[in-house]
């Protein structure tokens, strides 16, 4: 692993880009759980302060540090995103290889769920979610429910790898030798669908983000707790913009791109490394 | 004598087309023959793409169901098999040869998987030394040691290696019956060689049939016992193979035979010559 | 009939390659590998002769003839060494001017390639195919075009309907026609086919060769082709270059090659060969082909060998002149024909 991670730093430049972006935005935001004021807390410093030598960032109208509000906040959009990710794969993956390789059926019906999920339009959906929720919504089931919604166009992409995997002859070869679907599943066909599992990662993760900025930014989230989009919604809420409170935008605006870019490196230089011609490459064939 | 495969007026069709207006394609016509297990034999089936050969060894091993007629494998109807239990029983007692021995492995894990899998599965082995002994005696059959083959990736073999293996594994349930589907079409000339005088050694000694599929008249010539050519879904010749590749008697048959170019170039250059004129 | 078995008389040449190095320079993620594809052959083809090279799969023999025809991308690059082309006077060097090169592509060189379905575009009919490949570089009218089109199928044998006909509409031979008639309608000096039969059923393989065969008498082009099938050059080939392992091991008439192979591993080829009416045991090479990243010491060919000795695992023997061809073998008198 670490020896992975040294050639990739070495001979490739936009995986040493991504990796420093990200990992430098990673520590920012980890940096908060030493943040000297608790990030719910507002009116405790002056407000609208430009940037400075004491406010980096300067301070919000709601009289918060900038600083530490991006650093709470990139860490809670970051933690939204990827849980929405992680929790998207799981099924894209899940429903887009058994309907490949099982086939018949299974295909038919995995499928036609897939379709009609495709169909649902996102926002109204996750606006009705959070008016029959309304109290108890909190950001996991948020994250849930944008999950839901986010793996049917990548289930697609990853069953018609399976597709075409099922009928090589390793596969054929695979159920002679015994192997029993799981593992064929995992062990023969997996190292296939990573790419695509990295690549619609990103995309989903940019996805996820900008669903929660846009509903933060809307007001329907939980609007205490400091996201990237939250900072955005009470930036607008104080004409931040009109009154020349430039700064409460545009840093967080900042980082969100720099987070992206970041992201967008590590994806696509990660993905040449695991891309199946390039890994038989390099081990020699 | 028992039957060990017995092949009873064998159709299949496929329908081809769209959904209004589909024809039925009749793959495989009314193909019957017997195995007896008590003689081990190469068994050889000719022919071109499209005569059918690949889909009759599809049915032998039940990846496809008849359309008509019966399959019958020590007894038991092929088709019938449906439990995942009796279906690996089945694949314990016949297994197959694929044609392109780098296809036949995957690429991006090691050989051993598939072998060690298959001693699992088939020989229900848990403890790690018995599966590896049992591996080891498969491959010692073609030649090879565990040694060679453990951790290797299928780039780092050659195709005759590859495909010696892919017999190994195919052994080590110790089957009656192995289906090869054209298995030297891939493989380099100077390998060709060994992967035939194998079957010939596997029949010899280890008693077991296999049924060879090939399109190359001059290697069923040197390894068959008996032979059926297939044109069209239909057997348009069977016998014994030294026989009806050395006399054909049917027109198809004959054509195949001399579509054949000697290895020589002053009887090759005859037939290209007469063919300009 | 036995003459076409000799060599032709005309010695002048058309292709000459010298000392031509191409390697497969390849760097990934620190992982640095060289593959020796072809590895310093040098050869000479005359007017009016078909040359054949056998030759294993991976042994090199694709990368030697995409070297000659001009047709390698990176990671293959062209280390060392020449490709030179007379065209009647005009010379032509490959790897010194892109540009010639570029202009005579179709008319004095053309190219037959294996999967006639990739030449033949599936949603368009045959004479598109026609149209794109060969009428910009015949610098006539379309209407003559078409009628030359018509002339050139007819002549070899082909009914000039089947211009009008999508490629799925017609067999493989046919097809596999159809891509010689692409590749020789412009009576190009020089044509470079790579495996021109090896997709093709038994049943039309004869009529294939034939074809190329007749076409190649009557136009008095050279042809260079590559297979690995020993039969398809014993019927064409004037002459047969061997390639192992990047390297040209042996070259000679194909008469001479076949009845008195002087390298033991054309030796071999020919005597693992399985005929009808013939099924004595024949023994197989034992090992396996070498790996182009990390080739054996000395002649390559020795982990193979039943006749090596200590100076071919350390010394590489050239490639010399020998009775009517060249060998690169240390003990090339003593091989015997099996």
């Amino acid at each position: 692993m670490f020896k992975i991670l040294r050639d990739m730093l070495r001979y490739n430049v936009e995986f040493a880009i991504g990796f420093v972006l990200t990992l430098s935005i990673f520590l920012f935001a980890l940096a908060h759980f030493w943040a000297p004021l608790p990030d719910t807390a507002i009116y405790l410093l002056p407000p609208d302060m430009p940037p400075s030598a004491q406010y980096w960032f300067g301070t919000t109208s709601r009289g918060q540090d900038v600083l530490w509000q991006m650093s709470s906040a990139i860490w809670n959009t970051m933690l939204f995103g990827l849980t929405v990710t992680v929790l998207s794969r799981l099924l894209a993956v899940a429903v887009g290889m058994l309907s490949g390789y099982l086939g018949g059926r299974w295909d038919q019906a995995l499928m036609t769920l897939n379709d009609t999920m495709i169909a649902l339009p996102n926002i109204p959906i996750l606006l009705l979610v959070y008016f029959v929720m309304r109290d108890s919504m909190s950001w996991p089931v948020l994250a849930a429910t944008a999950a839901l919604l986010g793996w049917n166009y990548d289930a697609r992409l990853i069953r018609s790898v399976t597709l075409s995997l099922r009928n090589r002859e390793f596969t054929r070869h695979a159920v002679f030798a015994g192997m029993s679907v799981p593992q064929i599943l995992v062990r023969q066909h997996l190292p296939y669908v990573m790419p695509v599992i990295f690549f619609t990662a990103m995309n989903n993760l940019i996805w996820a983000i900008g669903l929660e900025v846009t509903l933060s930014v809307l007001g329907f989230s939980d609007i205490n707790r400091p996201t990237i989009g939250g900072m955005i919604y009470w930036a607008n809420q104080h004409q931040a913009i009109i009154a020349g409170i430039w700064w409460w935008i545009a840093f967080p605006i900042i980082a969100i791109v720099l987070l992206f870019l970041g992201l967008f490196l590590l994806a696509i230089s990660v993905n040449e490394y695991i891309d199946p011609r390039s890994r038989l490459s390099r081990m020699g064939a | 004598m028992s039957a060990l495969l017995e092949l009873q007026n064998v159709n299949k069709d496929y329908r081809i087309g769209g959904f209004f207006d589909s024809a039925t394609l009749r793959a495989v016509k009314n193909v019957s023959f017997t195995l007896d297990s008590s003689k081990p034999e190469i068994f050889t089936i000719v022919g071109e793409s499209g005569s059918g050969k690949t889909t009759t060894a599809r049915m032998i091993l039940g990846n496809e169901a008849p359309t008509s007629g019966t399959l019958r494998f020590m007894g038991q109807d092929i088709a019938a098999i449906h439990s995942r239990a009796d279906r690996l029983k089945f694949m314990a007692r016949a297994q197959p040869i694929f044609q392109n021995p780098f296809e036949a492995f995957n690429p991006l894990t090691t050989i051993d998987y598939f072998l060690f899998s298959t001693a699992k599965r088939f020989l229900g082995l848990r403890d790690k030394a018995a599966v590896d002994a049992a591996t080891d005696k498969a491959l010692n059959h073609v030649g090879l040691s565990l040694a060679e083959v453990r951790g290797r990736y299928s780039h780092e073999l050659s195709g005759g290696q590859l495909q010696r293996i892919a017999v190994a594994r195919a052994l080590i349930p110790e089957p009656k019956l192995i289906v090869a589907d054209e298995p030297v079409s891939m493989v380099d000339a100077s390998l060709r060689m060994s992967i035939v005088n194998l079957f010939r050694d596997l029949r010899d000694r280890l008693g077991v049939s296999i049924i060879y599929i090939t399109h190359d008249l001059s290697t069923a010539y040197y390894i068959s016992d008996r032979v059926i050519i297939m044109h069209r879904g239909d057997v348009v010749e069977a016998g014994v193979a030294q026989e009806v590749l050395g006399n054909p008697q049917h027109p198809y048959s004959r054509a195949l035979s001399q579509a054949v170019l000697p290895p020589d170039p002053e009887a090759a250059r005859k037939i290209i010559m007469a063919k300009i004129q | 009939m036995l003459n076409t078995l000799q060599a032709p008389t005309t010695t002048d040449s058309v292709l000459r390659v010298e000392g031509l190095k191409a390697y497969y320079q390849m760097n990934y993620f620190g992982v640095r590998r060289e593959v020796r594809a072809v590895d310093d052959v040098s050869l000479t083809i005359n007017r009016n002769e078909i040359y054949g090279i056998a030759g294993e799969s991976s042994s090199g023999k694709s990368s030697l003839i995409k070297t000659i025809a001009g047709a390698i991308t990176p990671p293959l690059r062209v280390v060392e060494g020449s490709v030179k082309f007379d065209f009647g006077g005009r010379a032509l060097d490959v790897y010194a001017d892109p540009q010639a090169m570029k202009a005579a592509r179709w008319q004095n060189l053309s190219y037959i390639m294996q999967g006639s379905m990739n030449v033949l575009n599936p949603v368009r009919r045959v004479k598109h195919a026609f149209h794109d490949f060969a009428f910009k570089h015949m610098g006539i009218s379309q209407s003559a075009f078409r009628s030359r089109v018509e002339q050139h199928l007819h002549r070899i044998g082909l009914d000039p309907r089947v211009l009008e006909s999508f490629p799925h509409q017609l067999s493989g031979g046919m097809r596999q026609r159809l891509t010689i008639a692409l590749a020789t309608v412009c009576e190009p000096d020089f044509i470079i086919a790579d495996e021109p039969t090896t997709a093709l059923d038994v049943l039309v393989q004869q009529d294939v060769l034939a074809l190329i065969k007749d076409i190649q008498q009557r136009m008095g082009a050279s042809i260079i082709f590559v297979t690995h099938d020993m039969t398809v050059h014993a019927a064409i080939a004037d002459r047969i270059g061997i390639v192992y392992a990047g390297r040209l091991v042996e070259e000679g008439p194909t008469l001479d090659v076949f009845r008195r192979p002087q390298h033991p591993y054309t030796a071999h080829l020919i005597s693992s060969l399985p005929r009808i009416g013939d099924n004595k045991k024949r023994s197989a090479l034992p090992g396996k082909p070498p790996n182009l990243a990390d080739p054996p010491s000395g002649c390559r060919f020795h982990p193979r060998c039943p006749l090596a000795v200590d100076k071919c695992r350390s010394e590489n023997p050239p490639l010399v002149v020998r009775q009517t061809g060249r060998v690169a073998c240390w003990r090339a008198g003593e091989v015997q024909a099996a």
